[in-house]
């Protein structure tokens, strides 16, 4: 598939109807969502005849975008059920077979091994703190191949650090950055559309890690 | 929900040593076909657990997995496509997941397991 067709495919997606400020719900656009998986994909072999897990994956998009370019099993974990039903109704939509779970991230029971790649758009961590650094902790627990994520380009270093220190990959590499335009989704943003820098993250987990939790 | 995601899923509240795998209740099962991907198939025959997977099979009526593997099987397409059948095709819609030791039931609605934790079980 095409990145143009990828990305158009995601465009019609249906978003948040009514996003939930303190679990930071922030569609991921079509533009990065697309770029994210077609790379993965065509850089790097981490996405076709693999299982891939969506960590917070809100109305789904990222996982319907591993879908769509040939994952062969596909789960997408949230923790609000409404964002889950949208995002059922879109794989739905598509005809795409993801399997959806309703869980909090920060205490997930999941077996390692299996997962090969963890796509994800944590929350940034600006309403709860350190929120996007625990997804990653537990991505590099289940995954045994990469982790996409993205993060604050104003985090950068501490994401680096945070990943090859604290979490033990092997290694952790800014693949981009790119533009997120926050549409004015909540009372408290002031300007009515806001570009956020963010990096386009790959981690490798070390070999032997992913074992779960 | 297929079975390769319960295969994957355990229970993790508080205390609790050994969360998998999580038992099945089941109201309402289907199946969705797939495409057979014999090499997919052939990487996840060592990541899967098998017995959990016979198992669960078992609860959603579909006997005909064998209780023992061997590598070799892995060059029968018969074996392959009741593995595939089996991990892929049968969905568990509604019902539970019931955790092993806590016999905690996590509620199955429209295929998506509810695996939210109650604030004294974290």
């Amino acid at each position: 598939m095409k990145l143009k067709q990828l990305e158009s495919l995601l465009g019609d997606l249906q978003q948040f109807e009514n996003p939930k400020v303190e679990l930071e719900q922030y569609p991921t656009g079509p533009h990065i969502a697309s770029r994210m998986l077609y790379t993965a994909e065509n850089s790097f072999g981490d996405v076709s005849n693999k299982v891939v897990a969506d960590f917070g994956c809100g109305c789904g998009t990222l996982g319907v975008a591993a879908a769509l370019l040939g994952a062969e099993h596909v789960v997408g974990l949230d923790i609000d059920s409404q964002s889950l039903d949208i995002a059922s109704q879109n794989a739905e939509d598509l005809e795409l077979d993801i399997n959806f779970v309703q869980c909090d991230i920060r205490n997930l029971g999941w077996r390692g091994q299996v997962v090969d790649t963890v796509v994800m758009n944590p929350p940034f961590g600006t309403r709860k703190k350190g929120a996007d650094m625990d997804f990653l902790s537990v991505a590099l627990k289940i995954a045994s191949q990469a982790v996409y994520s993205l993060h604050k380009t104003t985090t950068r270093d501490h994401v680096k650090r945070a990943a090859l220190r604290d979490f033990n990959a092997s290694s952790a590499e800014v693949l981009c950055e790119l533009r997120y335009d926050v549409r004015q989704l909540y009372k408290f943003h002031k300007k009515k559309e806001v570009d956020i820098a963010v990096d386009l993250w790959r981690f490798v987990p070390q070999k032997g890690q992913g074992k779960g939790i | 929900m297929r079975l390769l995601t319960h295969n994957m899923l355990s229970s993790n509240i508080k205390g609790v040593t050994n969360g998998f795998p999580l038992r099945l209740e089941i109201e309402k099962a289907v199946e969705k076909q797939v495409d057979f991907n014999v090499d997919f198939l052939k990487n996840m025959f060592v990541k899967i657990e098998w017995k959990a997977l016979v198992d669960a099979s078992r609860a959603m009526g579909y006997v005909d997995l064998p209780d023992q593997t061997e590598p070799s099987m892995l060059d029968s397409d018969e074996f392959l496509k009741k593995f595939h059948h089996a991990l892929l095709e049968l969905h568990l819609e509604e019902g539970a997941l019931i955790c092993p030791e806590t016999d905690r039931r996590f509620p199955v609605n429209k295929g998506i397991p509810n695996m939210l934790l109650h604030e004294d079980e974290v």
